[in-house]
């Protein structure tokens, strides 16, 4: 199992993504934003949280435009799996692997607490190892996590049962409660909050180390 | 460019007095140039120079076996085994936020950050100590809603968890808030980089951000006291820029990693000034600058604003010249600027050429020694008048006013704009004591603490001293952790006034027999003085950053209360309601003398509290609002009532010192309390956790109720 982290000069959750893969199992090569290629036989990517580019001009859009992301943008295209967390949401947006946009919070201020979510479908790699409807608490920390998307296209994710988790106590003012969204594909997942941050019984939360134990089954068997 | 001509007038605005102006002469045996004047007024002021608390400073202890490097670096070192070292400090940046709080509270996060990579630690924690104006003052909302932005902003983007700090109010800081950040970081003990440069002919190298015209002068305007022309000192605040610092401190760890580095420093207040000087000084060589070459963002600029800039995001370094092309490559790599501007030289000499102009020529090592050192005047804080009657008050509705006070209310509309838990080894956020932070990789903890209560300091110095660090030994010690060492930040009004100079002697004589009898030596602080608008001073704040050390996270106290849990206090009780917080908020008293510190119980205590952990299921230490208070708030975090056995007000809010109140279960209750009586340490049942009420002397509120009046205090007052 090999999982592939991009390191852009402002993540900051490079390290935290790195270290939840590796203790589901996965051996991790972090990659540079200004590499072309992404290294061979990966499973996964994932996209770190922090400031990628220091998030001037729009969170994520600076991202979107590197070398990196075109290598990302061809992987989801050969159906390659991606995770983005907060930042790397925002980047998945940007680059148009998901749909919608992240906006300023509606509080207008940066929010880092942990909350509680509902697992909206378990359908997916990254969620199958919850039951939808679970509860779970994962924290966020974020300035600009106000998912938001047009009629059609909410319609749309929630037709295709494309809506990942949403929030119990909605913190930012996202549509429909949004906090993480899947691909068509149901291979590219993008999620405000930090599953990474609640995957180690010292810290207190362990309920984001389902998710990656469920993608480290998934490679396990594939 | 012709130079401006040195006037009477120019002396003064740059902060120098005749006298000092006098000594500049006889320096220099001829009239300086203005680069020079600039320079000399940058080494010179207070807040570079330290040269009125410097006297006062040396008598603090600053060693111990845990010490790797005390004063004097740019942060303090200290061991924690396996070969790993904690590198960490506090410093000040009250006038920049007062004047533009965002990019003033900001830039001082940058700049603590800095001082602790520059010395090849990655920092892992951060804290703040913010102190405003009373709640209804017109100016504190906008402050405090610009300096927590401002500090969020900058931690955050930069990936570094803000785990702890404070936050106060009182009409004593409505002209001059207090901003004093702390960054801790994480090294090996045998790499760690300091200031002195070695070797002749060795090239100086500019590293980071371009230099603008952002922040000349402004170590100098934070060495004088505001009057009503503040707002023309907008100017002097610098401009941050987190994603510029994450690069420097990435590229810098790297850069460190090659062997590259002989010296580095970052370049704070007074610049390229300030960060030369030192490393040749400490290194007992001569500098030379050749000014075109340092990277600039603006044009046209001369020599005197290359020198007193305080654009953020910049390094000084000399370097290994054989290492040029590799270095070189490690910030190319992140995109910063790297450029040659200088070399060692083996005379006393720091010489700034600018286009082959020579724009200043000095002894160097003068420069930096004959920086002026006063004994100030001071008189002794006159002891303060016994408290007279205080009225009895129903002690719910003494609660009541104090959780509805944003003072003590739960700081969450704070925190919640922080990052606490980047880097995924934050195993207690803000708002329950001390901040807990895992030690990568390993299973050791760190506990970080922030503590003054600054009327006590100003009714009594000295023992308001001792107490700063007898509460921030109390906070790690209801973690569980060991306390390592410590850092102050001294703010302080205009010491030329003797009753101020006073109140800092006597606050340094307490914090020093504080730091001595509990072990936790001072390695590092900051000094800020002239905190004062037309006259009047703040409160004394002292503030004391402190760290402790767990060998593992099992060892960590909790902070879980649970049904029929017992109420123990640790410690005695005398009931002193001097300058409590019950006497301020209920009564609008700030009256009597700040209690008294026992600093041999304060260490009994605190090793009773570590060696019987094992008893103990949450801890809490006591201080401001005493016993009513500390029992509120570790029932309401755990969402359980608490009921206390009867007693007049001065034993619930008497703010004794030396005391924990701890919750444990019946069979542990009885082993804590036979401990006690073989340590000879005194423990009392005060009452007993349960139910859905907080209960004392026959009075009852819903602890729903009191949560959310607790919760929602801060930003109905502040939001």
């Amino acid at each position: 199992m090999r999982a592939g982290v991009l390191v852009f000069p402002g993540s900051n959750g490079d390290r935290d993504l790195a270290v939840a893969f590796r203790a589901a199992g996965f051996d991790v090569k972090m990659v540079w934003h200004k590499d072309s290629s992404l290294p061979d036989n990966l499973d996964i990517v994932g996209i770190p949280g922090g400031f990628s580019y220091g998030d001037y001009l729009r969170c994520g859009a600076i991202a979107a435009q590197s070398p990196i992301c075109r290598a990302v943008a061809d992987h989801a295209g050969r159906g390659g799996y991606v995770l983005g967390v907060c930042n790397g949401f925002q980047v998945l947006t940007e680059t148009g692997l998901l749909p919608g946009a992240l906006l300023r919070n509606s509080g207008l201020k940066y929010v880092c607490r942990t909350v509680g979510l509902q697992v909206a479908t378990a359908a997916s790699a990254f969620t199958e190892n919850y039951s939808a409807g679970d509860t779970v608490e994962i924290p966020i920390a974020h300035h600009d996590g106000n998912y938001f998307a047009d009629d059609d296209t909410l319609a749309r994710l929630h037709g295709e049962d494309r809506v990942a988790f949403t929030y119990l106590d909605n913190p930012n003012g996202s549509v429909q409660d949004i906090a993480g969204i899947l691909s068509e594909n149901r291979r590219v997942l993008g999620m405000m909050p930090h599953p990474e941050r609640a995957a180690d019984p010292v810290l207190g939360g362990t309920d984001g180390k389902a998710m990656f134990h469920a993608l480290a089954g998934t490679f396990a068997t594939a | 460019m012709q130079e401006p001509e040195i006037t009477p007038d120019v002396i003064a605005n740059h902060g120098l007095t005749d006298d000092e102006y006098a000594n500049i002469l006889r320096i220099l045996n001829r009239e300086p140039t203005f680069t020079e004047l600039g320079i000399f007024s940058a080494m010179w002021n207070e807040h570079c120079s330290y040269k009125s608390s410097k006297k006062w400073l040396r008598t603090l202890p600053t060693t111990g076996p845990q010490v790797i490097c005390g004063p004097g670096e740019n942060a303090g070192v200290v061991d924690i085994g396996d070969g790993q070292a904690i590198i960490f400090k506090m410093e000040s940046h009250n006038h920049p936020s007062y004047i533009e709080p965002y990019q003033g509270a900001a830039t001082g996060v940058g700049g603590i950050l800095r001082d602790v990579f520059t010395m090849g630690a990655r920092p892992i924690a951060a804290m703040n100590a913010l102190s405003f104006g009373a709640p209804d003052h017109p100016k504190t909302r906008s402050l405090v809603h610009g300096v927590v932005a401002g500090i969020g902003g900058y931690g955050n983007a930069f990936g570094v968890p803000t785990v702890g700090g404070e936050v106060r109010f009182h009409s004593a800081y409505n002209g001059n808030c207090l901003v004093n950040a702390f960054a801790a970081g994480l090294a090996d003990a045998d790499k760690i980089f300091y200031s002195a440069a070695s070797g002749v002919g060795m090239p100086v190298v500019y590293l980071g951000a371009k230099t603008g015209r952002d922040g000349v002068g402004g170590a100098t305007m934070a060495s004088a006291e505001f009057d009503d022309s503040i707002e023309e000192k907008r100017p002097t605040v610098q401009v941050g820029d987190p994603f510029t610092e994450k690069r420097l401190m990435e590229a810098t760890l790297e850069l460190m990693a090659t062997g590259a580095v002989i010296s580095i420093q970052d370049m704070g207040a007074a610049g390229l000034t300030c960060s030369a000087v030192e490393m040749g000084d400490k290194g007992g060589l001569g500098i030379k600058l050749t000014l075109e070459c340092v990277p600039q963002r603006e044009e046209n600029m001369t020599a005197y604003e290359m020198m007193l800039s305080e654009s953020q995001e910049r390094m000084l370094m000399v370097l290994r010249p054989e290492k040029e092309a590799e270095a070189r490559a490690v910030f190319e790599k992140w995109d910063l600027d790297f450029a040659i501007i200088g070399e060692t030289i083996p005379e006393d000499r720091f010489l700034i050429l600018h286009n082959d102009k020579v724009m200043a020529d000095l002894p160097l090592a003068t420069l930096s020694g004959s920086a002026p050192e006063y004994d100030r005047d001071w008189v002794p804080t006159p002891a303060a008048e016994p408290l007279g009657e205080v009225a009895q008050v129903d002690a719910i509705d003494g609660l009541r006013a104090l959780i509805s006070s944003p003072n003590y209310a739960a700081k969450q509309w704070v925190y919640d704009q922080y990052d606490s838990m980047v880097m995924a080894d934050t195993i207690r956020i803000p708002g329950q004591g001390a901040g807990l932070v895992r030690v990568h990789g390993t299973d050791k903890v760190l506990a970080f603490t922030s503590d003054v209560t600054p009327r006590y300091v100003r009714a009594n110095p000295e023992e308001g001293g001792k107490q700063a660090v007898a509460e921030a030994y109390r906070n790690l010690t209801a973690v569980g952790a060991k306390p390592l060492a410590t850092t102050d930040n001294m703010n302080f009004g205009n010491p030329e006034r003797p009753e101020i100079m006073g109140q800092f002697v006597g606050a340094i004589k307490g914090i020093g027999a504080a730091c001595l009898a509990l072990d936790m030596p001072i390695v590092s602080g900051n000094v800020s003085l002239y905190n004062e608008t037309d006259g009047e001073a703040i409160l004394p704040t002292p503030t004391i950053g402190a760290i402790g050390l767990l060998a593992h996270s099992d060892e960590i106290i909790g902070y879980d209360v649970r049904e029929g849990h017992q109420a123990l206090l640790i410690g005695e009780t005398a009931g002193h309601l001097g300058q409590s917080a019950l006497l301020a908020e209920v009564f609008n008293r700030e009256e009597g003398d700040a209690p008294a510190v026992d600093l041999v119980a304060e260490r009994r205590n605190g090793d009773f509290v570590r060696d019987n952990r094992e008893l103990i299921r949450a801890c809490t230490d006591l201080s401001d609002g005493g016993l009513a208070l500390a029992a509120f708030e570790l029932a309401e975090a755990s969402g359980i009532g608490v009921t206390l056995d009867a007693a007049p007000c001065e034993i619930l809010f008497g703010e004794d010192q030396a005391r924990y109140l701890v919750a444990c279960n019946f069979d542990q209750a009885e082993a804590l309390m036979i401990a006690a009586g073989q340590a000879g340490v005194p423990v009392t049942c005060v009452g007993r956790f349960g139910g859905d009420c907080f209960r004392v002397n026959g009075s009852e509120a819903p602890m729903d109720e009191l949560s959310t009046l607790y919760r929602s205090s801060f930003e109905t007052a502040i939001g």
